[in-house]
């Protein structure tokens, strides 16, 4: 009788566990629909999951989309140079890439500010000084800046995929307004960003496949990384965490059971 | 209560000037625990260990945040990528508040089942919902200060609750925000109180202890101990039992700062906060959900804000609420089903809270809201004189029937985890 009553609380206990989970993912729910009412396509990373981990060529590749499209319009503002050290560059290729940006610093002993070549402990200069210019060379949208990004959307790296291959026509053309596109990722289908990638737009470094999908999936790896570039040693170390976890789990069930063992024989 | 033989001469000499070792040994080592808790009483360690782990990740953070409008959204991403293991210690943080919530909310539903808020531990129970409020104000305003918009709207939705108070609402809402809108001030207050509010709740989860330790712990029969048979000392069986919860426990919260440490979160948060742009849904964070679907229920903002404070206040006074003499869900049947039914409410709030205010979820939230007090305040009183309860054991350790105690051969095949 005793079994059934203990299970009786077991039951109880996961299905208090259970609703705590349903509670939990109705608050997932609500900010899916939030950023939602566009069509957002699950797409396979290699980030995803456990034991996911950034492609270090596809990051390259990324920011080199980044670089030579996305940043005409969008910052980067919490990533500085030495950061790219995570993209597989050497020391020397950092100061290098570093050395092609300009960056305002100062003052000098004139008390004058002046402009100098970024160094890795720079952070990537944003396009705009700040949101009202960006505002005014955008028909009053402003870019956002992309350090977070994939963060800050619900499902960040298949929306922000969708998004990029999600140009398409609009069914009825009078429907859009001048200064907007038609994008079937985008929640209410009309965005005021042009189509940044139409394929083949850049020569990669290392060459490789410039379809629209191969650009637009290493630009979002790309993001993904400067939206959580602690995320692989995160983790990596969570495996290990759970190890010596699982393992403590036994061992203090163990000895649970080892100094519990004479109460049973009292009682018997 | 015997006092202990040091051999230590040192522990010697201090103890009996200062009763430090004694103290502990009678609360933590020999304090007679019955003998038949079941894993729904790890919770409160549990609780104690996520307190813990809170102040210790809260304070590291505290040493790194600027309480500035124009630098808090920075000064948490500089954690998150510059500060060593930064984004461990705030992950830890983060979903920790959410953890906490978990295994307060079954450390609550464990109460109610088993009747442990009934003479003699009224007063216990006062202290715990005590400590839920503390928590849900300290929640409240750590929320605010990663400076996100949901951090910004939620803290904007939830100041302007107090408005609703008739002739000096508005007037408190400026006190509050040390201005007319949620701005610097108020994050600045907001981050001095949440600093300080833990350890309130440290304050009052020792007095919680204390008097825990007068009556000792309820147990799943709900029956008083009647002698030193039905208990056992709290170290070492409830020390290992309670280690082990927490290993199991750290497994689960791991998981979760490792590999999902978002999803419990908003992503709005990772947009800095804009007062020009409100976002498409202001949605509180989970644990919070039931609360604000019960506020928006009430058509009347006045009328919501005292229903949602109610949803608390009736908490407070349910030991007079529940008079049926018989502690323990298992020996009422009645009680036990309407039970479940709260819990499934109190589930269907949380799930409408999340959802917009429209439509079927309106009618559905305003019935969730009026069974959840209908629960309290007419099923409860009228159970404790119409139900018949099933007969009480003697004791914990005397098996008796309709009882449960443990027998001979499922002791020895060890099936009966007590």
């Amino acid at each position: 009788m005793f079994k059934r009553i203990n299970q009786t609380i077991c039951a109880g206990g996961i299905a208090m566990l259970a609703c705590v989970g349903v509670m939990a993912t109705s608050v997932v729910t609500p900010a899916m629909a939030a950023g939602g009412g566009g069509d957002i396509k699950d797409h396979e990373w290699t980030f995803d999951g456990p034991f996911g981990y950034f492609d270090k060529a596809s990051l390259q590749r990324g920011f080199q989309v980044y670089r030579e499209v996305c940043s005409s319009c969008h910052g980067l503002e919490y990533i500085a140079f030495r950061n790219f050290a995570d993209l597989g560059y050497s020391e020397g290729e950092i100061k290098a890439i570093a050395a092609e940006y300009e960056v305002m610093d100062g003052p000098d002993e004139e008390g004058e500010m002046f402009t100098r070549n970024a160094i890795p402990a720079d952070r990537v200069p944003s396009p705009y000084a700040n949101e009202n210019a960006a505002r005014a060379s955008n028909g009053g949208a402003y870019p956002p800046d992309l350090s977070l990004i994939a963060k800050a959307r619900p499902n960040g790296a298949n929306y922000l995929y969708s998004l990029l291959v999600g140009y398409k026509d609009a069914p009825h053309s009078d429907d859009v307004p001048d200064g907007m596109y038609y994008n079937t990722a985008y929640s209410g289908n009309l965005i005021a960003m042009p189509q940044p990638l139409y394929g083949d737009d850049i020569e990669l470094a290392g060459g490789g496949d410039t379809s629209i999908e191969a650009l637009s999936e290493d630009v979002v790896t790309f993001l993904a990384w400067a939206a959580e570039p602690e995320m692989e040693t995160r983790k990596r170390t969570g495996i290990a965490v759970m190890l010596f976890l699982f393992v403590m789990c036994f061992v203090s069930y163990g000895s649970m059971r080892y100094i519990w063992a004479d109460i049973k024989k009292s009682k018997a | 209560m015997s006092s202990p033989e040091f051999k230590n001469p040192v522990v010697k000499w201090i103890d009996h000037r200062l009763p430090v070792f004694s103290f502990m040994h009678h609360e933590l080592h020999e304090y007679p625990t019955p003998r038949n808790l079941s894993y729904l009483w790890n919770l409160g360690s549990l609780a104690g260990l996520a307190l813990v782990t809170m102040i210790v990740t809260g304070i590291i953070l505290a040493m790194h945040y600027t309480p500035h409008v124009d630098h808090a959204f920075e000064s948490v991403e500089r954690i998150m990528r510059d500060v060593n293991h930064g984004w461990l210690i705030r992950y830890i943080h983060m979903n920790g508040a959410s953890f906490f919530f978990i295994v307060v909310y079954i450390h609550i539903f464990r109460g109610l089942y088993y009747g442990s808020y009934k003479a003699p531990r009224e007063l216990l129970w006062i202290l715990g919902v005590l400590i839920l409020l503390l928590m849900m104000a300290t929640a409240f305003m750590g929320y605010v200060l990663p400076w996100g918009q949901m951090s910004f709207w939620g803290a904007t939705v939830i100041t302007n609750l107090f408005s609703a108070i008739p002739w000096i609402g508005d007037s408190i809402v400026v006190w509050l925000w040390g201005g007319f809108s949620v701005d610097n001030p108020t994050l600045s207050r907001f981050f001095a109180l949440h600093y300080l509010m833990p350890f309130l709740i440290v304050g009052v989860v020792i007095l919680h202890i204390i008097a825990l330790h007068r009556f000792g712990s309820n147990n799943p029969l709900g029956i008083d101990v009647s002698g030193k048979q039905d208990t056992i000392p709290f170290h070492p069986y409830y020390t290992s039992k309670d280690l082990f919860g927490a290993m199991v426990f750290l497994t689960i919260f791991a998981s979760a700062i490792f590999f999902y440490p978002n999803f419990l979160g908003h992503p709005d948060n990772y947009i800095p906060a804009n007062p020009l742009q409100t976002p498409a849904h202001i949605v509180p964070e989970w644990y919070f959900l039931p609360f604000y679907a019960i506020l928006r229920a009430i058509p009347d903002k006045l009328g919501g804000v005292l229903m949602m404070f109610g949803a608390i206040a009736v908490l407070f006074v349910l030991p007079w609420l529940d008079r049926s003499p018989v502690r323990s869900g298992r020996f009422r049947p009645l009680f036990k089903m309407f039970f479940w039914v709260l819990l499934a409410d109190c589930v269907l709030l949380g799930y409408l809270g999340g959802k917009p205010a429209e439509g079927i979820y309106v009618m559905l939230s305003r019935l969730a809201t009026a069974y959840y007090f209908i629960h309290f305040l007419v099923i409860l009183p009228l159970l404790s004189v119409v139900e018949k309860t099933r007969p009480l054991p003697q004791s914990i350790s005397t098996p008796v029937t309709g009882g449960g105690m443990v027998s001979a051969p499922a002791a020895k095949r060890g099936k009966a985890d007590v």
